[in-house]
């Protein structure tokens, strides 16, 4: 065990011990520690195997930012162990080794080196022959990849919830500067969110001994009504839109002002074998021992270019580890810590570095020595004996979201990076991620950005000018010292890392230079530095430094990459967000399933296909009486003055001479002259009608009847009545039987007749009945509010039981509707399909007086011959096609295609619907099918199956 | 893309609550020449800059309405019901 006593602000309950598994054994730690911080102080230093070689890893970052450390916990894959924290019975796995961690056979390609090495191997090696690719592929896939995505669906199911949240500010960064800011833009009245990726707030403060003050910043900060939002990291920047990822919940956060707080990231260094598992960021190895009161190691070698590794070299010391500092700056910045380190006994060699890790699988000893310009050795340097060689290599402020919001990023030589300018209006940066790095400055720099934003807002915030003076008084920061791109001892042995994720050196980076990709953008797609899941952190400004070394451009000229979201990881399953099924049930639907139906998809709707004997109830509705619940079926009151004209242009036919309590069929189409929807359309009164449409299409209909609505300016009004309507098709010889005995309407053939609506009560229950029917036999369509439906639908069921009556599903439905020939919209017809091609020209009245949406299109339609007809067909040997084969034209060439095709068990044959070449489609005219190798000859009709007269249908 | 709209009937909104209804544009007064109809049907001016443009309030109210919309920074310069919408370029 390797735990501290207690420190001061430490994360950890040692009261509450928590046991977890990994790899299947016990491990321990206590309540606030992270996996890595638990394992760590259990005595594990390998938490991974590398991308590529499978080298061993050890932590590096200690904060959730580097890819050192992912696990594979209850199967979700690439979960960040320096930030996870530990819950009872966790169950954590590593990934990317075999068999194990600590022995892994697939270190074979980095021992042999050889054709794994160079980079761009794979596509060079695996290019030809082309048809090998997929075997290449799969083994490829299987060696690289980082952990397993989860099979189970259980495993694989998200629940997110997504909350809106609009504010005046957002805050990102909840460390002292996003605190300062977003207290004083609160405190000057701003409605304020601030979000930090962190569990705990306080950001480098907390870890560097600030915990106290960062108490009263929070405390501060929630007083001034500051919604705080922890461990939440955002994402990143979507035209103002900011997701802050928070667990179960997706912020989506609009605000008209954003604070950028995100501070800096500590940055490694560059030399041999820099990725054995003991070197680490010295801000890693501080934060191990604050937060987690772990100790991370026992001697260690600090190599730093600023003070920020003076500081963590004393915080080590403080700690108990041996330390020996190795500062690349000559004077080792000149400052009061150098002054400190000495004073505490500390070995201080100024103008060295660190130029070889030594050790088999973990850190045994550093060498160190003194580098030219170029990071050449001078000299042979000394070898320190060590387990920990904790490294600085200065800091680059946490751009990217200031970058993917607008702003442009320039280098500075001063601190040996980028520093982001020419910020967009509403933009503000504050702390480290502007530049700033003395405790006083970062905060300072907070509040005035939190004033700004608020001022940006309309309010008067009093004192920054003042602030600003005291912020450019305060002392600079001590230089930072470039380091090399590489620092060397001149030995050939070892790997110098640019990119620990990805595996990439700076051997890479040179081929590819060599190899023609000069520039950062074109060897980060070839190498794939900054690539992998740490999103170039790390591994930016190494590969930069190593392109401009060897291109001779200055590191302002090599610059950048894009910076794109996400920012920080998130698991996919957040954004896809929670598997909801947006299922549309009728009122009518527990009966459905009362009675066994089978219940299948039908746009958004569940509907019932069958009751388990769709032949049985085809034949039942054409031998005596059938059910089936049409309440998907949209239903729309267009009612006004101008109703009547409204409908005369929006459908082809007439509507406005239809006389109340008639119906009348119609199909809608475009200004192109394509059919949109059909339905029927009923008046009820001289200023309201009736309309239905298809049970998929009511949403665009309505759409387009408002939107025609108003642009012409008529006065009506439409109004969906779908869901509060129910519907039920009551049909069959002995419907009319049937329906007598429920209600006191006259429904003889001569007072109810054919394409009549009437008002009535059936069963208690006030109803609209329409006599239609698209079965072809004598039906009426029963319209009544949804929450009478089931007792409507019971009373005709037990009334109809006596003489034979079957509830029937859609399958039957179709079967029947394709016997009288009735054309399905979106079935039978597609996006290109005129009335004229469907052979409805009957319903185009172009000798009406107005205008009607398509009329233009159709004119000219009806001018010429359609090149497809939608008509009927038998195939005279029984061959059932398959729907969407090809319908042959006289020369053999693929013409049209079958739309509809059935086993009409009353008809004894099989009956469909097809689109032929306009030459084939009078009655009797032969067509050849083809279908999957399969050549089937059927005979054209144009004339329904059943009942071609209607005589049924009207009797 | 993401940006809010203000509906006329019930106030700002992510974008994502409206359906898009296209740049505005005229139906012919009278018979179009073929070349005319298929100019309408077919054709957009799909500007890069300030255009008036149809929004459809689908998670909402259900309204139509008006909006001008510059398309290369999404600022939306106002938004109106047809009727109180200001005269403008209708463009053909
Ligand atoms: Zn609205």
């Amino acid at each position: 065990m390797s735990r501290l006593a207690q420190q001061p602000g430490e994360r950890i309950d040692r009261s509450q011990p928590v046991s977890f598994t990994f790899d299947g054994k016990p491990a321990a730690g206590f309540a606030g520690d992270t996996i890595v911080s638990a394992l760590y102080a259990g005595g594990r230093r390998v938490f991974s195997r590398s991308f590529k070689y499978h080298r061993p890893r050890g932590e590096l970052c200690g904060c959730g930012q580097c890819a050192n450390s992912l696990f594979q916990i209850e199967g979700a894959p690439g979960i960040r162990g320096c930030s996870e924290p530990i819950r009872e019975g966790l169950r954590v796995v590593h990934q990317n080794a075999w068999p194990s961690l600590d022995f892994d056979v697939m270190r074979a390609t980095d021992r042999v080196g050889g054709p794994f090495t160079p980079v761009g191997f794979y596509y060079k090696t695996f290019i030809r022959p082309r048809r090998l690719w997929p075997v290449y592929e799969k083994v490829l896939r299987s060696a690289a990849g980082l952990g397993r995505l989860p099979r189970r669906q259980d495993e694989r199911e998200w629940e997110t919830e997504y909350r809106r949240r609009r504010c005046d500010v957002l805050v990102i960064g909840g460390g002292a500067a996003g605190l300062a800011a977003a207290t004083r833009a609160a405190e000057l009245g701003a409605d304020v969110v601030l979000c930090d990726e962190d569990a705990v707030l306080g950001g480098l403060l907390g870890i560097e001994g600030g915990h106290e003050r960062v108490r009263e910043l929070e405390g501060r900060a929630r007083d001034a009504g500051v919604e705080i939002l922890s461990g939440a990291p955002a994402l990143g920047f979507f035209d103002g839109l900011v997701p802050v990822w928070q667990g179960s919940t997706l912020h989506q956060v609009r605000a008209d002002q954003h604070v950028v707080a995100t501070g800096a990231i500590q940055q490694p260094l560059v030399f041999a074998d820099n990725d054995l598992p003991g070197v680490m960021l010295s801000g890693g190895a501080r934060r191990l021992a604050a937060a987690y009161a772990v100790k991370p190691g026992e001697r260690a070698v600090v190599a730093t270019v600023d003070d920020r590794g003076l500081d963590d070299a004393l915080a080590l010391s403080a700690v108990g580890l041996d330390v020996v500092v190795a500062d690349l700056r000559p004077d080792a910045g000149g400052g009061e810590l150098a002054g400190r380190i000495r004073a505490a006994g500390i070995t201080l060699l100024t103008g060295h570095t660190v130029v070889r890790a030594q050790g088999r699988d973990r850190v045994e000893r550093a060498v160190v020595a003194k580098v030219d310009a170029r990071g050449r050795a001078l000299g042979d340097g000394s070898t320190h004996d060590c387990d920990l060689i904790a490294v600085s290599g200065g800091s680059a402020g946490a751009l990217s979201l200031l970058l993917q919001a607008g702003g442009r990023a320039i280098y500075r030589p001063e601190i040996a990076g980028f520093a982001v300018t020419e910020l967009p209006a509403g933009l503000h940066a504050a702390g480290a991620a502007a530049g700033h790095d003395r405790a006083e400055a970062v905060e300072v720099s907070g509040a005035i950005a939190g004033a700004e934003a608020a001022a940006a807002l309309g309010r008067s915030p009093n004192g920054v000018a003042d602030a600003r003076e005291r912020l450019a008084q305060l002392p600079a920061a001590a230089p930072v010292a470039t380091p090399p791109a590489q620092a060397s001892d001149g030995g050939r042995r070892g790997k110098a890392f640019v990119d620990l994720d990805e595996d990439v050196t700076v051997k890479d980076i040179k081929r590819a230079t060599l190899e023609g990709y000069d520039s950062l953008e074109l060897s980060k797609r070839y190498t794939t530095v900054t690539m992998g899941p740490s999103q170039g952190r790390f591994s930016q400004l190494p590969a930069a430094r190593v392109l401009a070394a060897e291109t001779g451009l200055d590191l302002g000229t090599v610059g950048l990459t894009t910076a794109r979201p996400p920012w920080s990881t998130v698991p996919m399953g957040v954004l896809a967000g929670r598997p909801l099924e947006a299922a549309k049930r009728s009122a009518v639907h527990r009966r459905h399933e009362e009675l066994g139906a089978t219940v299948r998809w039908a746009g958004d709707w569940r509907r019932a296909y069958d009751y388990g004997d769709p032949v049985g109830e085809s034949v039942a509705v054409q031998a005596a009486a059938g059910i089936i619940d049409v309440s998907t079926l949209g239903k729309l009151l267009v009612r006004g003055p101008d109703a009547g004209e409204l409908l005369d242009r929006l459908y082809p036919n007439r509507m406005s001479n239809l006389a109340p309590d008639r119906i009348r069929y119609g199909v809608t189409t475009s200004e192109a002259g394509r059919i949109t929807d059909d339905g029927t359309v009923c008046r009820i009164d001289d200023e309201t009608f009736y309309v239905t449409t298809t049970s998929a299409g009511v949403a665009g209909v309505e759409q387009s009847f408002t939107w025609w609505l108003e642009t012409w300016g008529l006065n009506a009004h439409i109004t969906d009545l779908t869901q509060g309507v129910a519907a039920m098709n009551l049909a069959g010889p002995q419907a009319r039987g049937v329906l007598t005995g429920l209600t006191d309407l006259d429904c003889s053939a001569e007072a109810f007749k054919y394409l009549d609506a009437r008002h009535a009560e059936i069963a208690g229950v006030p109803c609209m009945l329409l006599r239609i029917g698209f079965v072809g036999e004598l039906g009426y369509e029963i319209h009544c509010p949804s929450v009478n439906a089931e007792h409507v639908w019971d009373a005709i069921v037990r009334a109809g039981s006596k003489v034979g009556l079957r509830p029937f599903g859609l399958e039957p439905q179709r079967v029947l509707r394709l016997q009288k020939l009735h054309v399905i919209v979106g079935q039978d017809t597609d996006s290109e399909m005129t009335p004229y091609g469907a052979g409805m020209d009957w319903i185009v009245k172009l000798d009406k007086q107005q205008d009607f949406i398509g009329r233009w299109a159709l004119e000219h339609t009806a001018a010429h011959e359609p090149s497809v007809r939608l008509v009927g067909f038998t195939t005279p040997g029984g061959e059932l096609p398959t729907e969407g084969a090809v319908v042959l034209g006289t020369d053999g060439a693929p013409e049209g295609q079958v739309t509809s095709a059935r086993r009409s068990p009353r008809l004894g044959q099989v009956i469909g619907l097809a689109t032929v070449p306009a030459a084939l489609a009078g009655d009797g005219a032969q067509i050849w099918i083809s279908d999957a190798g399969r050549r089937i000859a059927a005979t054209v009709t144009t004339k329904p199956f059943y009942d071609p007269e209607g005589e049924v249908l009207r009797s | 893309m993401s940006f809010l709209l203000t509906c006329p009937n019930c106030g700002t909104r992510e974008v994502t609550d409206f359906g898009f209804g296209g740049e505005a544009s005229t139906r012919p007064a009278s018979r179009p020449s073929a070349r005319e109809l298929n100019t309408y049907i077919y054709f957009r001016r799909n500007a890069a800059g300030v255009q008036r443009e149809w929004w459809h309030h689908r998670s909402g109210c259900r309204a139509w309405f008006l909006a001008e919309r510059d398309t290369r920074t999404n600022h939306v310069i106002w938004t109106a019901l047809p009727a109180d919408a200001p005269a403008g370029q209708t463009p053909a």
